[in-house]
């Protein structure tokens, strides 16, 4: 076999793995339901989700570095490379997270097994074989401009999440004991949010800018993905806001960051696959 | 009595001030922004690609009108989308100045006196100890407390002390909102006293940067346009590698112009260049860009009396990944009549087949290959208008055809030759490239990257400090410890804080 499809060997068997593991969580959430202490076979159900989803991470990882030595370049490109790359660092973010909060956040396995196995899949459908980038990515800025969108990405993913999982506790609260309060969650989203909107903004208003202008010969050209990438940094902004302004506390900035999230995913798919521009790397 | 509107009307306009630099109100215009932003990316954008436009406009011939109308092909620099960032801009200034007085006016002040009952704050707890030394207490306290600014207070054997942390969290804020108006007022000064414009030159031609040299060019309203740097380019060479095996056949590897430039009218020392995508030109202020590069078949046309009366390079414009490329050749000087043609330049081609027409197979000039139809008569260049380089006027031409009543077409390959009827004749001698350069200037550049860069670490510093207010009162039985936190976080963090220091003491 070649490197070419050892990398894709790995993707798949991750993929596989991410599917196995949001099984488990899923039967977790189902054993644990209306339970508070937590039943046995819920923290078995759990156990199983964590170490098959840290062994997809393995496998990802290995993947992503076998495609990127099969490339000759940092495994990041294209849609498809972008896609398992990101999870890689969703995956990452996942386990750090879970050291630093434990219980706090080991309840969004479900939810990042069930994004991570969509985005894999859904990348599989854009493969394109590895080989070497058109002349406009013969830059050092994909290392980093790319790098810092996918960090970013991936830190916005549980802010996503714990945003969703507060307007659900806030409206039930007695429901879902296995939930962290509304309070928590709404702090969990904002620290991570706090943690991504940075680096968001050196992706996409500094990193980005530097390099259209070597490239493009501008450092900002209203892009489709420069359009979306700046409709991205204006919600989060006013997600920011929200959270500090009366009447808009709580729900309505759980629901920024929901809609925030949103035109970040419509950047990676919908600007790629169907509006096209200057950053058409898709295929 | 008279001024009593007068005074509402002031009241009206204070209030309506106060209405747009609230917070609530910037947080609506934020969304606001996001939206209308929107139709840009959907919309093609004048600015960004005008033939998009055209095209969108002959596909939607009702539409278009309407959307020129509200001026959905320059969304950015519309009446409303200027609406918008204007009254954010507004409302972001109107709160950051009084914002950024009341932290100058603060920077100095002193930490709150301790309150009177102290279990009235977020977070407390009282021990009951016998304090041989209530000052070396309170020095274990202020050891623990770090970097914030401390007052100490003693009354009647009891010390009390107020701390407060974190002043760079509005330090960092206003930091912030500064450098967003820096960025916006950069990027101003940028697009007001820059120009862009773009030129084809082929292989052996040169470029002297001149107005009339340009195909399109656009400057800022503050833009002298006499004023554009002296500097002459001269391209030798442009080079276009293909990926030639595996799936990704034909997808660009590399791009590059050569050649040399030389700044200055006169005869300065000539330099060499080598610009690739990525690697601009820089001539002092003024960088040269390789935007995009394509064939110029070179012809030899020869009129009805013998005379040669074209010999030059025709850039053919591509419109696809195979460099299929269309163009025109305008030669006014043919006797009788004008000659022009009209037709599509393949760089390899393949036949699909006897009565199909050739199409391109790949992006590099393996087989190149020209389809041209002949017309005669007046080219319309002597009337004063302006003319598309890449467009013939038919207007006055009538179609050459064969004998059997059909188009004439020229099918040539390079050093061929092709009669045409009534007399005359195209060579197409050789094939060169032509590179499509971007000359651009955008005066202050660094303050918007200086701003931005800036501002993130201003915003970093606003969301990761966290101000907090800690008291301490130690008298000879008792300790007393409360805590505030000015922006709400984990109540459990402010107890875990007020635990800690009794643990120091």
């Amino acid at each position: 076999m070649t490197s070419e499809a050892y990398a894709q060997a790995f993707v798949v068997a991750a993929t596989v793995l991410l599917a196995i593991a949001f099984v488990a969580h899923v039967a977790e959430w189902a054993l644990s339901r209306g339970v508070d202490e937590e039943s046995d076979s819920a923290a078995i159900a759990a156990g199983i989700g964590r170490s098959v989803t840290m062994l997809a991470w393995l496998v990802l990882l290995t993947g992503v570095v076998t495609r990127g030595f099969a490339a000759g370049r940092v495994p990041w490109g294209n849609m498809y490379e972008f896609g398992c790359a990101a999870v890689v660092l969703m995956l990452t973010a996942y386990f750090l997270l879970m050291r630093r909060w434990g219980r706090a956040i080991d309840w969004t396995g479900a939810a990042v097994t069930g994004i991570g196995t969509v985005v894999l899949g859904a990348s599989t459908l854009v493969y394109v074989p590895p080989g070497p980038l058109v002349p406009a990515l013969h830059s050092y800025w994909l290392v980093i401009h790319v790098f810092a969108a996918m960090l970013a990405g991936a830190a916005f993913v549980f802010g996503a999440i714990a945003s969703a999982a507060y307007l659900v506790k806030a409206r039930w609260p007695e429901r879902f004991p296995r939930l962290p309060s509304a309070e928590r969650l709404d702090e969990i989203a904002f620290k991570v949010n706090a943690f991504a909107f940075p680096i968001w903004t050196f992706a996409a208003l500094i990193a980005g800018p530097i390099w259209a202008q070597y490239a493009w010969g501008r450092y900002w050209g209203w892009d489709p993905k420069e359009v979306w990438a700046f409709i991205t940094w204006v919600v989060y902004a006013g997600y920011l806001h929200a959270r500090a302004t009366a009447g808009w506390k709580g729900r309505a900035a759980a629901i920024l960051c929901l809609v925030g999230f949103a035109t970040f995913l419509f950047n990676f798919v919908g600007v790629n696959l169907f509006v096209g521009g200057l950053h058409s790397y898709a295929k | 009595m008279s001024d009593a509107p007068e005074l509402s009307r002031r009241e009206f306009a204070r209030w309506m001030w106060r209405q747009l630099t609230s917070m609530r109100t910037a947080l609506m215009l934020l969304l606001l922004l996001a939206l209308v932003a929107i139709p840009g990316s959907v919309l093609p954008q004048a600015s960004v690609d005008a033939r998009a436009v055209e095209a969108y406009r002959l596909d939607h011939p009702e539409l278009a009108p309407w959307l020129e109308r509200l001026g959905l092909f320059h969304t950015y620099t519309s009446v409303w989308f200027s609406a918008v960032y204007l009254l954010l801009m507004v409302s972001l200034v109107g709160c950051i100045v009084p914002r950024t007085i009341t932290y100058a006016k603060a920077y100095a002040a002193r930490p709150p006196k301790a309150p009177a009952n102290f279990s009235r704050m977020p977070a407390s707890a009282v021990r009951e100890v016998d304090v041989d030394d209530p000052a070396a207490v309170v020095a274990r306290v202020r050891a623990a407390l770090g970097r914030a600014r401390i007052d100490v207070v003693e009354r009647d054997g009891v010390i009390e002390l107020s701390a407060e942390s974190g002043h760079l969290r509005e330090f960092g804020n206003l930091v912030f909102h500064l450098a967003v108006v820096g960025v916006l007022v950069g990027v101003a000064v940028g697009s007001l006293f820059g120009y862009r414009g773009a030129a084809v030159v082929t292989e052996g031609d040169d470029f002297s940067n001149v107005l009339t040299q340009y195909d399109d060019f656009a400057s800022g309203a503050l833009f002298d346009r006499d004023a554009l740097p002296p500097f002459a380019l001269h391209v030798g060479a442009v080079d276009a590698r293909f990926q030639l095996t595996g799936p990704q056949r034909g997808a660009p590897r590399m791009f590059s112009a050569r050649g040399t430039w030389s700044a200055g009218t006169s005869a300065e020392r000539e330099q060499l260049f080598d610009i690739r995508v990525n690697h601009p030109l820089k001539i002092g202020r003024t960088s040269v860009y390789l935007i995009g590069q394509g064939y110029a078949p070179v012809f030899k046309v020869t009129d009805a009396r013998g005379d040669v009366v074209f010999d030059d390079a025709v850039p053919f414009l591509p419109s696809d990944g195979t460099y299929t490329s269309s163009g025109v050749v305008k030669v006014p000087d043919a006797r009788p009549q004008g000659l022009g043609f009209q037709g599509f330049f393949l760089p390899t081609a393949i036949s699909t087949g006897k009565a199909e027409a050739p199409i391109s197979a790949f992006p590099a000039a393996a087989n190149p290959f020209v389809g041209l139809f002949v017309f005669r008569g007046d080219l319309g260049l002597d009337a004063g208008r302006p003319q598309s380089v890449f467009m013939l006027d038919k207007g006055r031409m009538k179609q050459v055809q064969s004998k059997d009543g059909a188009p004439f077409r020229v099918s040539l390959s390079p050093g061929q030759v092709a009669d045409l009827p009534g007399g005359g004749s195209i060579q197409f001698v050789e094939v060169r490239q032509f590179a499509r350069l971007q000359i651009s200037s955008a005066p202050l550049a660094w303050l918007p990257l200086g701003a931005m860069i800036l501002g993130v670490a201003g915003l970093v510093l606003s969301l990761l400090i966290r101000p907090r207010r800690t008291w301490v009162r130690v008298s000879r039985t008792v300790i007393e410890v409360a805590a505030l936190d000015r922006v709400p976080r984990s109540g459990r963090d402010l107890d875990d804080h007020v635990q800690r220091l009794l643990e120091e003491m």
